[in-house]
């Protein structure tokens, strides 16, 4: 093994993680408004969130990437940075599926507690930050986490499409000139199971965890 | 002076369903009120009403002073001046004791820390869980959690208190701790309207009973009519809840 690779590697491993961060970062806010949009009590929001979510989700994360980055240049826009446009394609997907996760919680959250609030006089940004909001969290918690990792390995596809510099770009990358694709894919793979198993692991854990304490 | 409570032919259906067909009856400042009947009668519908949890479709209700029928009616001021507490206590499981207190007079009313703190402990106290203050709902019985629902709606210093069947989830020992809690609500004269199926503790603290039948009051009265009904249905009622 060519340790000048390896150090590739694990530049490309840097790539992926600089990418799942902005992805959690900009899904999660657009996540948290569409699960918001989604239970608003005004049918016009909810329906809106409820297609874009539909949109989102029916469309492979690989064409989405692909509209992103070559989009805005056929549009006559100046054209994204691959790390831009796989940001961007990893917001929109990232944040379909956070905000339909987000949206069960929200509403697990016993509708009597929402009555309960509201009479005591809360207005309704009230009640949901003070109220459903934080018993929310715990149930989103495991189920949050669990995404993450999908996140973590849906980075890949960016290497596809807009030739982002990132684990499996790099992988790829070598491979080409060595051609010992088990080597360096296996060492890809070993690198991505470090960063997903502890998340899966903690997930767990916290399901465990938050099972007990709802008892 | 006119009442606090004033339901005049007031109708609520849900779908195709009709609940309530014309319920009328008033409570004074000060009165209590227990609305008794079978389970489907309307009477927790009735009671819902009343804090606006369920809009009217006929008839009119005005509660201290606020018009209910009236779509535009201010909710806010509405809920300031009515407390309610549910059958399933619905504390807030993610804040202790005092938080759930102090959760309303520190949003709505804008009232600082500190003295938030105070008016909570003069509620909690009232309803005799001061050594409970930091616990947490789920460390707390049912009858517990019940006093800290009663006293979470004390702490805005309502002027009608709405209690809808809220002992029906209790063993008897607990059911006595929360009825002497109300008992005690009413001697300092709070107005209350409350659904119960505790005969005992209407005919001992209520000044009037709106017995409900089929979404219409079918009789009403001071608590005289619990011992001397003046309908068989009530006196079937009566009896029948005896047996239990």
């Amino acid at each position: 093994m060519n340790w000048t690779f390896f150090i590739s590697l694990l530049w490309g491993l840097w790539g992926t993680v600089v990418l799942s961060l902005l992805t959690f970062l900009f899904g999660g806010i657009a996540g948290f408004l569409i699960a918001i949009a989604r239970i608003s009590p005004v049918k016009t929001i909810s329906m809106i969130a409820a297609a874009y979510i539909e949109f989102m989700q029916g469309m492979p994360l690989l064409v989405l990437m692909g509209l992103c980055f070559y989009g805005p240049g056929i549009f006559g826009y100046d054209s994204l940075t691959p790390l831009q446009a796989a940001t961007f394609a990893l917001t929109l997907y990232a944040s379909s599926y956070l905000g339909e996760i987000w949206r069960g919680c929200l509403q697990s959250v016993a509708k009597p507690q929402w009555e309960a609030a509201e009479c005591l006089g809360l207005t309704r940004w009230q009640r949901m930050r003070t109220v459903i909001l934080p018993q929310a969290l715990r149930i989103a918690t495991p189920p949050t986490v669990g995404f993450m990792v999908q996140i973590v390995k849906n980075t890949s596809i960016a290497s596809l499409v807009v030739g982002y510099a990132e684990l499996s770009y790099n992988a790829k990358i070598i491979n080409n000139s060595t051609f010992q694709p088990f080597l360096y894919f296996g060492i890809a793979a070993l690198m991505y199971f470090a960063v997903c198993y502890p998340l899966s692991v903690q997930s767990r854990a916290l399901e465990r965890k938050l099972n007990v304490a709802n008892r | 002076m006119s009442p606090i409570v004033e339901l005049k032919e007031v109708r609520k259906s849900f779908g195709a369903i009709e609940i309530l067909k014309g319920v009328t009856f008033e409570v004074n400042k000060g009165e209590v009120a227990a609305i008794i009947g079978q389970s489907g009668s309307g009477k927790s519908t009735a009671l819902r009403c009343m804090d606006r949890l369920e809009t009217i479709q006929g008839g009119s209700m005005r509660i201290c002073g606020h018009r209910l029928e009236d779509e535009k009616v201010d909710l806010k001021a509405l809920r300031r001046d009515v407390g309610i507490v549910f059958q399933s206590y619905n504390l807030f499981p993610h804040l202790t004791v005092a938080e759930n207190v102090m959760l309303a007079p520190r949003l709505v009313k804008g009232t600082r820390r500190t003295e938030a703190r105070q008016i909570a402990e003069a509620v909690i106290a009232k309803v005799g869980l001061r050594e409970k203050m930091d616990a947490y709902p789920e460390q707390l019985s049912g009858g517990q959690q019940q006093r800290v629902a009663i006293a979470r709606s004390l702490a805005m210093e309502p002027k009608l208190m709405l209690f809808d069947e809220v002992t029906s989830a209790l063993d008897p020992q607990l059911t006595g701790e929360v009825l002497r809690v109300m008992e005690q609500l009413a001697k300092d004269g709070m107005t209350m309207v409350l659904v119960t199926h505790e005969m005992g503790f209407a005919r001992k603290v209520a000044h009037k009973v709106v017995y409900m039948k089929d979404g219409r009051v079918h009789e009403q009265g001071t608590s005289d009519i619990l011992r001397t009904p003046s309908t068989v249905e009530l006196a079937d009622f009566i009896s029948e809840a005896a047996e239990h």
